[in-house]
């Protein structure tokens, strides 16, 4: 069997490439159309480092994955990307505090390890997004897949922020170290997800709507807002209404529970020394 | 000791693992002892003036043994023993009733002790005779450097009058002056000053060693070019300067000790400088989950391979490191066809700071059969090349190296053999956080007892102890370079195994 590097083995060279794309001012515009993953970075990092390009415009993106992922460097500029199309998995994995806007869908993996920066997608998400994520904010308008916000986490002052306007398939929040995820729950009459919070050991969940019992873990317990919460709310809520056009007051107005783990230690009694 | 019983508390019914024995003659009642013990086995009673030990607690780590002064103390395993029964070892016996007085899971630490067969033991390594010389490597060149990463099929010259330039554009690989790097222990498992000393005894020699997955401290990153990060399940201490600044980008999926099991560094380990690194609250459980949760397939994984390399603008190899099961062969394949440019893999003897007994002891194969297996399958379907091949988990002399290498490996992994040059005594007890080497553990008392200017020295000796005995072994087979050894099977004979066994390692019996 002959063997592909299937990603690198069919991409073309970066100079095969320039056409493709547009400089005006600090604006790059790219025409994705047939590019691999690698040729879209690598247009990406030669508009950001070679013409120092600050916003990136990406059109008919259809599932390249990785977008974003490549633009750290260490001086803290920020650049942001808006994307038109349907970027494909691990949308900017290990983000470095750039901003990404989606006009359309995005598929799994959004902002997997994400570092800082924001993601927003104006449309749906797949699965495991904001896995393991440490920083920034993303914010989803409609619903997410499985898995999401595994494994989150939070230090100190970074506290990373997930939004989704739907609903969220089932272990919402498993393994959930830190960080605030807020489930709007926009579209539908009742959140299905079951298995919220499965061995969660730091954060929070907003929830907006209600929850029964057997769809969360066992290692969280379903409490009332603080005013502290409502605070926290108001500001994200907020930004997500103006960012896709919804009513703040509307929303917050009804009513929402958090999730909160009842151990930072679940599963300290299961072994002996 | 304890006498006395609370309503309703168990009696253990356990027998000490170890017997205390000080002679009288020797000991001055330093109470040297008593400091050394961070178990509690040691105190001093005043109103006789005598030194007491409580056996119960003893671990046969040999500090007190070490540092007695008269050397009074004999540390050594228990004689008191259940009736003789092959079956019924007191091992068994002792673990359930552990079992029936607590219900727990046993933890253990350190690599899976039982007698399974050692397949080092059964091979023996060829010399040069009167056919072909030996080389002699103290008056001849020896070459060991050696180079990880992805190989091309093959390189494209351009002849420009007398010029040759190379027109192939070569992978990321990375050069290391000995094929034996430190495996992955994290700062967390292991103590921040042999953390560090690994890093310096790294740098110093010319190797990587492998932060594991608790993240680098800042202040450690100028170690980075000697440093395979682990980008591993909790994805704890990965940041994009993390992945940057290393020399490897490693995706943790299995460790040998514990093939399918996550990782659990309890919160009273996760103190405050430990928080730092793996970016958690102090005092949380840092729990790693068994899977990596975005990687359920090979084509996830390679999602993940690309993503690294994304991360780090294909300027690193990236390394996938498993434990050795059953189907390692064809795993293997499926990730070198997935994009790792090194792919690690760790034997049932790996060590750990923290497992299951029960898993540590029954789960996984001898890496022996592991890498001859994997180096076949890669070799049969025409990508051996495009992987490096690293052998860990029980490794515990140059020899082995010299037969792993022999059996397919590019480079191996080093964890307990390094913890040992630091002090180390293999008491096991790794998961307690108590280390009285000051290895293992949090406890700044303890830790400080490991000093990283001696203790990387102690490792920089062991690195070129073994390289020169590894020299001596290719020169006595004649031959003069590490290349010329790699997967040459030729130069290997097995001694006392089934035919399965030898068909596997892909050797002849000796005589043949």
């Amino acid at each position: 069997m002959k063997f592909y590097d299937l990603f690198l083995d069919f991409s073309r060279k970066l100079d095969e490439l320039i056409p493709r794309i547009r400089v005006q001012g600090d604006l790059a515009e790219i025409d994705a159309k047939d590019l691999t993953h690698k040729e879209i970075n690598d247009l990406i990092r030669y508009a950001v480092f070679e013409h120092n390009c600050n916003k990136i415009r990406l059109l008919n993106v259809v599932g390249q994955r990785y977008i974003g992922t490549r633009i750290f460097s260490r001086n803290p500029r920020k650049i942001s990307v808006e994307i038109f199309g349907y970027p494909g998995n691990d949308l900017g994995a290990f983000l470095a505090g750039h901003k990404i806007v989606v006009h359309g869908n995005a598929q799994d993996g959004v902002g997997n390890t994400m570092d800082d920066g924001e993601i927003i997608v104006h449309g749906r998400a797949g699965d495991v997004v904001a896995m393991s994520m440490r920083g920034g904010r993303i914010m989803i308008r409609d619903d997410v897949g499985y898995r999401t916000a595994i494994h989150m986490k939070e230090y100190k002052e970074k506290v990373p922020v997930l939004i989704v306007g739907g609903t969220s398939q089932d272990f919402l929040g498993e393994y959930m170290a830190g960080g605030r995820v807020i489930l709007l729950g926009l579209y539908s009459a009742k959140h299905r997800g079951r298995y919220i919070g499965t061995g969660m050991h730091g954060g929070i969940i907003y929830v907006r709507g209600k929850l029964e019992p057997w769809q969360v873990g066992r290692e969280v317990g379903i409490l009332e807002l603080s005013s502290e919460d409502f605070k926290f709310l108001e500001k994200h809520v907020g930004d997500f209404c103006k960012e896709f056009g919804f009513n703040a007051d509307e929303i917050l107005g009804d009513k929402f529970v958090k999730l909160l783990p009842v151990s930072k230690r679940p599963y300290g009694k299961v072994y002996v020394y | 000791m304890k006498f006395l019983l609370k309503k309703d508390e168990m009696f253990s019914f356990m027998l000490p693992e170890f017997l205390v024995e000080r002679r009288g003659d020797r000991c001055i009642k330093c109470r040297v002892c008593e400091r050394q013990c961070g178990f509690g086995v040691h105190s001093y009673d005043e109103m006789s003036n005598t030194m007491r030990a409580d056996e119960m607690k003893c671990v046969g780590c040999q500090r007190c043994a070490v540092m007695c002064p008269t050397k009074a103390l004999i540390i050594r395993p228990h004689p008191s023993d259940y009736r003789p029964n092959a079956n019924w070892t007191r091992e068994k016996i002792q673990d359930l009733k552990k079992q029936a007085e607590s219900g727990g899971v046993i933890l253990t630490g350190s690599g899976c002790d039982k007698p399974y067969r050692i397949y080092w033991d059964h091979i023996v390594l060829n010399a040069a005779q009167v056919t072909n010389p030996a080389i002699d490597p103290l008056r001849e060149p020896m070459e060991l450097r050696t180079f990880l990463g992805r190989k091309h099929d093959k390189l494209e010259f351009a002849f420009d009058g007398g010029e040759i330039e190379l027109v192939t554009e070569l992978y990321p690989n990375v050069q290391i002056e000995t094929p034996i790097l430190f495996s992955a222990m994290s700062y967390g498992a292991i103590s921040y000053n042999a953390f560090k000393s690994l890093a310096m005894a790294a740098s110093e020699y010319g190797t990587l060693f492998n932060t594991g997955e608790g993240g680098l401290p800042k202040e450690l990153r100028k170690f980075g070019k000697n440093a395979v990060v682990q980008c591993a399940s909790g994805r704890f201490g990965v940041d994009p300067e993390y992945l940057n600044v290393a020399a490897v980008v490693e995706i943790k999926i299995g460790q040998g000790a514990k093939p399918g099991i996550g990782g659990h560094l309890p919160g009273e380990k996760v103190t405050k400088p430990i928080s730092v690194t793996r970016m958690i609250p102090e005092g949380t459980d840092a729990l790693s989950p068994a899977p990596q949760h975005d990687i359920y397939s090979i084509e996830d994984l390679s999602t993940l391979i690309y993503a690294l390399k994304e991360a780090t603008n294909y300027e690193k190899p990236v390394s996938v490191k498993i434990a050795a099961v059953h189907n390692v062969a064809a795993i293997a394949s499926g990730i070198a066809r997935a994009g790792a440019d090194i792919i690690a893999i760790d034997g049932i003897r790996g060590g750990t700071g923290a497992a299951p007994k029960i898993i540590r002891d029954n789960v996984g194969i001898p890496i022996e059969l592991a890498i001859a297996s994997v180096d076949e399958r890669l070799r049969r379907e025409g990508i051996r090349n495009k992987v490096s091949l690293i052998a860990a988990g029980g490794i515990r002399n140059s020899a082995d190296v010299v037969k792993a290498i022999a059996l397919g490996a590019d480079a191996i992994y080093i964890g307990t053999p390094a913890l040992i040059a630091m002090g180390c005594t293999l008491c096991q007890k790794c998961h307690t956080g108590i280390c009285n080497w000051g290895i293992c553990t949090q406890d700044p008392q303890l830790s400080k007892r490991l000093n990283p200017e001696i203790a990387s020295k102690r490792l920089v000796n062991l690195l070129k102890a073994w390289s020169n005995e590894i020299k001596e072994m290719l020169g006595a087979m004649g031959i003069n370079a590490i290349e010329s050894l790699r997967g040459n099977r030729e130069m290997l004979r097995g001694v006392g195994l089934q035919e399965w066994e030898l068909e596997v390692l892909g050797i002849k019996g000796a005589g043949e």
